[in-house]
């Protein structure tokens, strides 16, 4: 095979393509990438030169191969380098980065997951049906008295996220505040680095008082469980407490908002929802892999040795960044992949990941989009976006998580 | 069919359990797999073969039978 030879372009490093023809069309580069092996030199912002994953295959098989590591994270795939390098200095001390799931190798990171998995079971979720479905309802509730047009992002999808979190977490709605702020400073793109920084040294305070908070009146629950159980530091329980707040309630806001989003542009499926409301099992799995959320890729891998990909060898040190978007428009595992069809077979997408750090809360996030999105088109069936699609704002291209600023509708 | 599964692999992700329920389950301890009790995985071949390939560590495994089933 003359493969090494004929692909002398898998070794010209290029940045992250961000650039898309449509919002929610992955960046135009990737698709080309991805017929040419699947495998490219990157070049990150801070100036290494690691490796882009885009096909499904080299993707999976990457995202589950122990021999890459998590621990350096930080080197992020896009953005403002200085930026990103000043926040990653401040948040990579190892108070800070301490019990972040996301940021640790085994077997650390099977003793942290294993201590909270079982609230996380498909079963357990299950079970939280009728509580779900009762935050939804009064959330459609506070739409429905709302003057409109009603922002679809403040008032439902955000809320919504929030509330089933501290629902999980037995922590007051009030509390929403303490976890939200973080996020909202992280979206945001003026944010300087000293606020970036102030918001997460202010959302850890947050947690170190929920923690104080469940020491003192002990319950039933997840976070007591886990405190009480004395396997864990302080930090490290603070720091899963900041993990799970941040990873459940951004990203469930971020696909409740883009699902209705894409939804309200394709009525044809809005009306066969509608009409037959067992197909959202099978749209909510096209809508994450249609949407793939973690858009810049998932979180860039260290190889601990030398690894061969396809073609390739990547040397031990170097960075890999695994497109999730370029992976769930794989035509060799989606047929005619640019196409949003909720009745195709879109089992074994990406868009949770792959491997022993796949989305912990997966089955709470399919809970939610279903049941959010199955109310809301029963309560408002002729919801209507209230400005023209292209004027909706989306988070930009080169941050990690997708999302909308905001979303207003008529109903 | 015999199912073979490497709990140690398990990462509780419960793809098994969406993909075969009636041969699925995750345990309350932490939430890694274990098979239902009197679950007959050759009838539900398929679900079983499915949820083999979508689990996420590869903690599953499939062994055929050679002799015909029972």
């Amino acid at each position: 095979m003359t493969a090494k030879a004929s692909r002398s372009t898998a070794y010209d490093p290029i940045p992250l393509p961000t650039e898309r023809r449509a919002p929610l069309e992955p960046p135009e580069a990737l698709a080309a990438l991805r017929s040419d092996g699947g495998v490219h030199r990157l070049r990150y912002p801070d100036g290494h030169v690691g490796w882009l994953v885009t096909s499904y295959e080299l993707g999976r098989k990457v995202l589950c191969d122990k021999r890459f590591s998590l621990c350096n994270i930080f080197r992020s795939p896009s953005g403002d380098q200085e930026k990103r390098a000043a926040h990653a200095a401040a948040v990579r001390a190892p108070e800070i980065s301490a019990g972040i799931m996301a940021t640790r190798d085994r077997p650390e990171h099977t003793r942290l997951r294993r201590s909270v998995a079982r609230h996380f079971t498909v079963r357990a979720l299950e079970d939280r049906r009728t509580r779900i479905t009762d935050i939804v309802r009064s959330r459609l509730d506070v739409m429905e008295e709302s003057a409109q047009p009603v922002d679809f992002v403040e008032t439902f999808a955000l809320a919504v996220s929030s509330l089933t979190l501290c629902d999980l977490f037995v922590l007051p709605p009030s509390d929403r505040s303490g976890f939200e702020r973080f996020t909202a400073v992280q979206e945001e793109p003026d944010a300087s680095v000293e606020d970036k920084i102030e918001a997460t040294l202010s959302f850890r305070a947050y947690a170190r008082d929920v923690v104080r908070r469940k020491r003192a009146e002990p319950a039933d629950d997840l976070l007591s469980d886990l405190i009480h159980a004395g396997d864990f530091s302080e930090d490290q329980v603070v720091g899963m407490i900041v993990q799970m707040l941040t990873a459940g309630h951004d990203t469930m806001n971020g696909t409740l908002a883009l699902s209705c989003y894409l939804l309200l542009q394709e009525p044809s499926v809005w009306e066969r929802l509608r009409a037959d409301p067992a197909a959202i099992d099978n749209a909510v799995e096209e809508l994450l892999r249609y949407l793939t959320l973690i858009q810049t890729g998932a979180f860039t891998r260290t190889a601990t040795e030398d690894v061969e990909l396809a073609d390739v060898v990547v040397r031990e040190g170097e960075g890999v960044t695994v497109s999730l978007t370029a992976a769930n428009r794989d035509p060799t595992r989606f047929p005619d992949p640019d196409r949003f069809d909720i009745d195709r077979d879109a089992r074994g997408h990406l868009a949770f990941g792959h491997g022993v750090h796949m989305c912990l809360g997966q089955h709470l996030a399919r809970l939610v989009m279903q049941i959010g999105l199955t109310e809301l088109i029963q309560r408002f069936p002729s919801l209507r976006l209230a400005i023209p699609a292209e004027d909706v704002r989306l988070y930009a291209d080169d941050v990690l998580v997708r999302g909308v600023y905001e979303l207003p509708v008529r109903f | 069919m015999k199912i073979e599964i490497d709990r140690e692999c398990c990462a509780s992700s419960g793809m098994c359990v969406r993909a075969a329920p009636a041969v699925f389950d995750q345990d309350g301890e932490d939430g890694r797999v274990r098979l239902v009790l009197d679950a007959a995985p050759a009838q539900h071949a398929e679900a079983v073969r499915l949820a083999v390939e979508e689990c996420p560590t590869g903690a599953l495994a499939l062994r055929e039978d050679d002799e015909p089933a029972e």
